[in-house]
Order: C-alpha cells, then structure tokens, then sequence
C-alpha cells in the first residue's frame, strides 16, 4: 500500500507552505516601542523577531524616560500586511512593553539617522567631497591632510545617496545609527 | 515604585529563601513539584521549617514540570515547581515550552550561581533566563533580594492573567541568603499588566448578527474556553442549547461542551471527525471560541472553510488574523465576551434562521451516519479503539481524569472516551510531548487524591519518563497507567506506512521491559492483557485496585488511526479507512510534519 509519489532524492518540494499564493506585496513599517529598561528587554524584542522569522532592516535603543526607566527601540522592519500586523500583536502582548506605535501608518512621522563617514583622497577628489559635503549639510568632524570624517544626520535615503557619491571619492568607512523616528504634530 | 518601596522599608525582614516560601504561601500555593540541588539549599531548607506547603518530590525535573501542568489543568490554579541551577534548570525547558504552547499557567522558580559568580562558568552555572526567553510567557533574573518578593507575586499575576502561560524567576544563591523587607501580595505592582477582558461592543453585535442570519453555522471551540474558567463552558452550553447550532471542538478543548450533548459534532482536525470537519468545510458562518486555527485544524490553508463569514474570540490579539483572516475579531476573555454574547442576543429577540438550520441539521445527519470511527473489531486481539470503548463504557460516570501521552493510543482516547466537563483530559497539544502523561497523571492525582486518573499512553512515550512511577509510589498517588502497547511508535509507523513506502525505519520498540515485573519492581501493580475476552475484568481490576497500577495492555500492532485528513490536504479530502490510503498524500503533503 505505498502512496509515496517523491521521486527519490528529490528536494523540489517546500516545506509548510502556509503562505498565502496571493499574498500582497511587502510593505516596509517604522514601528515605536516604549518598553521597560529592564535587563534583557532587547534581547525580547530581537529574539522574538529572529524566532518568528521577520526582518529587522533598522534598529535603534535608548533610555527615554530615566526616572521611569522607560526606553524606546525603533524598529524598521518589512513584511506583507498580515505579517506586519502579526509583529505589532506579538510585541504588544510581551510584558515588558507598554506601547507600539506604527508610524508608517499612524500619520506623517519624521525619521532621522546619524552616521560618521571616513573618506580618504588628495587633491581634485578631496575637494569634490568637500564640495558635496556642504551641498548635503554634512559637518566636519575630524581632518587630516589625507581624510576627512563627516557627520550627517537625515533620512536614510539621504545617507545612502550620500554614502554613493562618496563612494569613488575614497570611502573608507560607515558607521550609522539607525533611524530615530516620532510622529509629526503634538 | 516608590509606594511599594516606602512601604517596604517598615517590613517584615527576611531572607529571600524565606520570602519565596512566605511569597507562595500568600499566594494560595498548597503544593510544589520540585527537586533539590546546590543553588536551591537555601530555599529547601525553608520548606523543611514549615507545614503548609507540600513538596512533591519528583525523579527528573521534567516530570515536576509536567506534574505541575496536570495540576494546573485540573485545578484552573497555577502550578509551581522549584528546580536548582544548571541540569535542574535545563531539563525543565521541555515542560515550560509544552506549557507554553498549551497555555498552562506555571510558575517555575529556579536556583541559579551567587550574583558575583554569574558569567564565570561557574560549577551548575547556565544562562536560565537566556535559555528560557522563548519558553517562557515572561522571566525575571533576581538580584537583589529587596525585590525579590514583589518579583514572585508578579510573577503569579502574569503567569494567570491575559492568555495563561508558564514564568520562570531565577533565583542566585547569594540572594536567597540576604535579607530584606518582604513585599506582600497586596502592595506588588502589577497594574502594567492588565490583558483586555471585555471584547469591542461593535463586534460583539457583528456576531451576534452573524448568529442570528447563520444558515450553517458551527461553533469551534479550543482551550480558551478551559482556560477561561467554569464560567466559559456554562455560557458555551447555555449559548449552544439557546441556538441549537452545532459544536466541535479542539484536542484542547473538549468537555467544554459534553460530549453527551446533542449538538455535539466531536472532537475536529487532522484526526477529527467526518462530520465535525465537514462542518467546518462547509458552513457559512464559523464561531471560533478560544481556539488558533492551529494546522493541524486548518489543513490546508487556502482550502479552508472557502464559504464562511468568521469570528474570533481570543484574550490573546496575536492570535487573531494570524493564520486565517477572520471577518469578526473580538479580543477579550471567553466568558466575558460570552455572556455580553447572550445577553444582547436575548435582548433582541432570540433569532436563528430556523428553517436553514433545520437543512443544515439533516445535512451533517448524512454526515454522522458515515459512522467514521466504525472499526473492524476482532475477537482475537485487542483492537485499540475498543479498549478505549470499554474503557470508556466501564469508567463513565465516575470521578475520572484523563491525561495521554503523545501518538496513536492519544488521538483514539480524543476520539473514544467521552468527556462531560473541562479540567478533565490532559494531553500535550501544541508541543507533543512524549513523557508527558504520566507526570500530568501525578499531578491531578495528587490534586484530587480521590479521583480515578487515568494516563492513556503508548508503550514508547510512556517509557520516557517511567521513573516517575517512584514518585506516584512514594507519595501515594493512585495513578492508573493505562499501556496501548502496540510495540511500536504507531504514529510514525502511521506516517512511514501512509507516506515513506512502508520503509519502517526505526519505529518498532525493541527490548520492551516486562510491564508487569516493572510494576513490581516498583511496588505497585501490574496488569497483562492480550485477550479480548479478559479485556473487562482486567480493566475494573486496574479501577479497583487501591494504588498506582500499570496496565499493559497488548493490542493490535498494525492499527491506523482514522479519520485522516492528511498534511496538506483540505478537510473534504478526509481517509476513513485502510482503504482510503492509496496514493492518498502527495510529494507536496510529504514534506508537511
Ligand atoms: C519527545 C518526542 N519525541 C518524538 C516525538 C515524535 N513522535 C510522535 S508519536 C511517536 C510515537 C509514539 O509511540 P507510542 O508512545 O508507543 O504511541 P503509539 O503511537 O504507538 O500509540 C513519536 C516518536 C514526539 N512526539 N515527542
Ligand atoms: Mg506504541
């Protein structure tokens, strides 16, 4: 009474195909997490998204509130909506939590990220980095006859078309922080 | 903070060994499963000073764990176990997890190394709270005795508030030696943690409208509903005999609506029955009661229920929309959304669609009357589910426990033995946890002393954790170990026959003990039968008999377990029998566990 069909040594086949055949494009969201500052909060907050299998594309924590020991992580992270709803959910129901804001869709936010670049070069190409430092507001925050370290903060777009253009200018190195982020208006 | 802590300062001071004693008395707790060890003397040396608080003694610190939750289970109250540092931890994570996936309140205290030593490999030293992040509803490292009171009394309001689940507070040696003030129950703050009882009053009257226009309609119930509280299954009854619509219900789930009751349809999913899964298939408005769409429910996804309008109630929102899209969701506590269910239902006139339930009733008539848990008895051997049959028929009415371990014998003992109420049947949903059912036994026993509890175990699951049958010896607990043993891993067998060219690999038990000396050699009873026409005596010998009783029950070898809706097929592609099987699971439901 075989009913095996699997042709031997075939790996064509996926496992748990849960996923919905249709299932919408994924959307990218800026979520706020107020939680308490308690030991190992953020290794929660990550191992649950590691564990379930969702993206982590930005992360950010600090101590917000220091006499309510509260900090708030932000997390940029992709999905499709149901996936998404899922994350929010999950970090809701953890006990350390208090709050998770959507920002993508709660109204207009504004998001910041800082980053260092070390951009290394002499003559023409030290100047066309200058140059096009101060076109981005990039400040100067440390030199050498032979490099420069800018700091800039905007979105992460602006980084990356920073950090492009940079690129055969003599980037070196990159450092970000991630995106900060908060709703616009009181 | 500062209230507790103010307050705190004009304490009673102890020693935190003291505190967590004095902490689960103020909790009600009446009795622990643990087991001793370096990083927990302290605390053991408390409970050596006092009477209140029984210690059950276990073999493994697995077996305290599942103890715990057979506890918890049938008492609806929290179950507590003490382990040390290190092996004691990590042999308690499979009882967390099983716990955590079954949603059983536990609250697990560990001992851990002195605070100065944490980090430094220390001898028994191993990261608890690290390993045990993902297997625990919420856990705490203490480490400063100052808070350690307010930590455990928190630590009970998570564990049985919002959706239930198991918390661990790790305990280092230096702090159980400190002293400090002791924090009662009454002044630990726990007002951050106050899950959502009442559902949305919007969406209670979008399901009260769906029950009123429902043409076949089905309520799905799970172990919310259990878990909720003797409120919940009252309100379950009272709303399914108020409607006539009919219910089936989860493997965790069952006595919330009495499997006597004429709306009952039968347990529902993978090993559920024709026409609990044919409802489900084919009804137009689908009640979810305290159940997950778990997939061993939905099948496949995409052929889910196509036609349904659904509604979900859950205490817990991460449940809902997280596998099939449902059209009403209610977040909140069964028994609250239940009775504002009712109440509004009632107000406005009490309405079904009478006529369409009517057709529907004579619909899954049709269905009930394909008889799918009929089976070809002989008189030769002892066919599994007719010792389950007579079991059941020799053992109804009585004060009775139910718990399993995980395969075959379990599926049969969901679908044969009949439950009247919840707290009733004990089994490892979520998790499967071979090993579980005989410690689950001992704890329900040791809560209720004058129950019958059976334990329905395979040969090879029961064997995972037999050294408990000490425990059951020296604390008297009169647990009856009933074996359907089939000398093989049926459920794997099962799968090997039905999807893997009957290549048995490894799924025979080889070298079985002699139940019956095992039995002995213990100091309790041993019981063998292989004859059909033994089976009744020897079952109301095991009954009567006064102590734990291990029951080897030979069966039939080559048994399969139907229904069946293979891994990745829907619920109308259902086997019923031997017959059934031929090419029956593709490449594609193969790969499915
Ligand atoms: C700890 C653990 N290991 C492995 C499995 C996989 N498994 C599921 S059922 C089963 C066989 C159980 O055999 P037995 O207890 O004799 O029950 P039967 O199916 O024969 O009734 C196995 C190995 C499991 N569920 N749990
Ligand atoms: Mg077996």
């Amino acid at each position: 009474m075989s009913a095996l069909n699997i042709k031997k040594g075939s790996s064509s086949h996926s496992a748990y195909d849960l996923r919905d055949p249709n299932a919408p494009v994924s959307e990218t969201h800026t979520l706020a997490v107020l939680v308490d500052n308690e030991s190992g909060v953020l290794a929660r907050v990550i191992g649950l998204f590691s564990g379930r299998g969702y993206n982590i594309e930005s992360l950010t924590v600090a101590e917000v509130d220091h006499q309510g020991h509260r900090s708030r992580i932000t997390v940029v992270t992709t999905g499709t909506p149901q996936v998404i709803d899922q994350i929010k959910a999950q970090l809701a129901r953890m006990v350390p939590v208090h709050e998770v804001h959507d920002l993508t869709v709660e109204g207009p936010s504004v998001q910041r990220e800082l980053a260092l670049f070390k951009v290394a070069g002499r003559g023409e190409q030290r100047i066309e980095a200058l140059r096009l430092a101060e076109i981005f507001r990039a400040n100067v925050v440390d030199s050498t006859l032979e490099s420069f370290v800018f700091e800039m903060t905007g979105t992460p777009e602006k980084i990356d078309a920073f950090a492009e253009l940079m690129r055969p200018l003599g980037l070196r190195e990159l450092a970000r922080t991630g995106v900060a982020a908060l709703a616009r208006g009181a | 903070m500062n209230k507790a802590h103010a307050t705190s300062a004009k304490a009673v001071t102890m020693t935190g060994a003291r505190m967590v004693v004095q902490a689960l008395k103020d909790q009600g707790v009446e009795v622990v499963f643990g087991y001793p060890g370096g990083a927990v003397l302290p605390i053991y040396d408390e409970i050596f000073q006092q009477n209140d608080i029984r210690h059950v003694l276990v073999r493994h610190e697995q077996g305290a764990v599942h103890m715990a939750e057979g506890y918890a289970r049938s008492t609806g109250k929290p179950g507590v176990v003490l382990v040390t540092s290190g092996p004691g931890a990590t042999n308690a994570v499979t009882g967390m997890v099983d716990a955590l996936m079954d949603s059983i309140p536990l609250v697990v205290l560990t001992g851990q190394v002195p605070t100065f030593m944490i980090g430094t490999d220390g001898f028994q030293e191993a990261d608890t709270v690290g390993i045990t992040r993902p297997c625990t509803k919420h856990n705490w490292l203490v480490k400063d005795t100052a808070k350690l009171s307010e930590t455990i009394h928190q630590a009970f309001h998570v564990a049985t508030h919002g959706r239930p689940g198991p918390v661990l507070v790790d305990i280092p040696k230096d702090v159980q030696f400190a002293t400090a003030g002791y924090i009662p129950m009454e002044q630990a703050r726990t007002a951050h943690y106050q899950p959502r009882l009442q559902g949305d009053p919007e969406q209670i009257a979008r399901l009260v409208e769906m029950i009123e226009t429902a043409e076949r309609p089905v309520f799905y119930t799970g172990g919310g509903v259990v878990n909720s509280g003797p409120a919940a299954s009252r309100l379950l009854r009272e709303l399914v005999d108020a409607t006539g619509f009919p219910v089936t219900s989860t493997l965790m789930g069952l006595g919330c609506y009495p499997a006597s009751g004429k709306a009952w349809l039968g347990m529902l999913g993978m090993h559920g029955l024709y026409e609990a899964n044919l409802a489900m298939h084919g009804c137009d408005a689908m009640f979810n009661i305290g159940a997950r769409f778990d997939d061993r429910i939905t099948g496949r996804v995409k052929d889910f229920s196509p036609h349904s309008k659904k509604a979900h109630i859950d205490i817990d929102p991460s449940s809902i929309n997280k596998v099939i899209r449902v059209d009403v969701p209610i977040v909140g506590d069964i028994a609250h959304v239940l009775d504002r269910v009712l109440t509004l239902w009632k107000a406005r006139g009490s309405r079904v669609n009478r006529a369409a339930l009517a057709k529907w009733w004579a619909q899954i008539d049709q269905w009930r009357a394909v008889r799918c848990l009929d089976f070809t008895n002989s008189d030769r051997t002892i066919k599994p589910q007719h010792a389950l049959q007579r079991l059941e028929a020799l053992t109804r009415g009585m004060d009775r426990y139910i718990t399993t371990e995980v395969g075959q014998h379990q599926m049969w003992a969901a679908q044969y033995l009949g439950f009247e109420e919840p707290n009733r049947w004990m089994t490892s949903g979520g998790l499967g946890t071979m090993g579980y059912g005989l410690p689950a036994s001992i704890g329900v026993q040791i809560a209720h002393p004058d129950a019958l509890v059976i334990n329905v175990a395979g040969e090879a699951s029961w064997l995972m954790n037999m050294q408990e049958m000490g425990t059951a010896m020296q604390f008297r607990a009169p647990v009856k170990q009933f074996i359907l043993n089939n000398e093989r891993l049926g459920m794997v067998r099962q799968w090997q026959e039905l999807l893997h060219g009957e290549r048995y690999s490894q799924s025979w038990s080889e070298s079985l003990p002699d139940f019956v000396k095992l039995a002995e050699a213990f100091g309790c009873k041993g019981i063998r039968c292989s004859d059909p026409a033994d089976l009744d005596e020897a079952i109301l010998e095991m009954v009567r008999y006064d102590g734990p009783v291990i029951f080897d029950c030979l069966v039939e070898k080559h048994e399969n377990c139907f229904p069946m809706i293979p891994s990745g097929k829907a619920h109308n592609e259902m086997m019923l029998g031997d017959a059934d099987t031929r090419g029956a699971i593709g490449a594609k439901g193969a790969v499915l566990v």
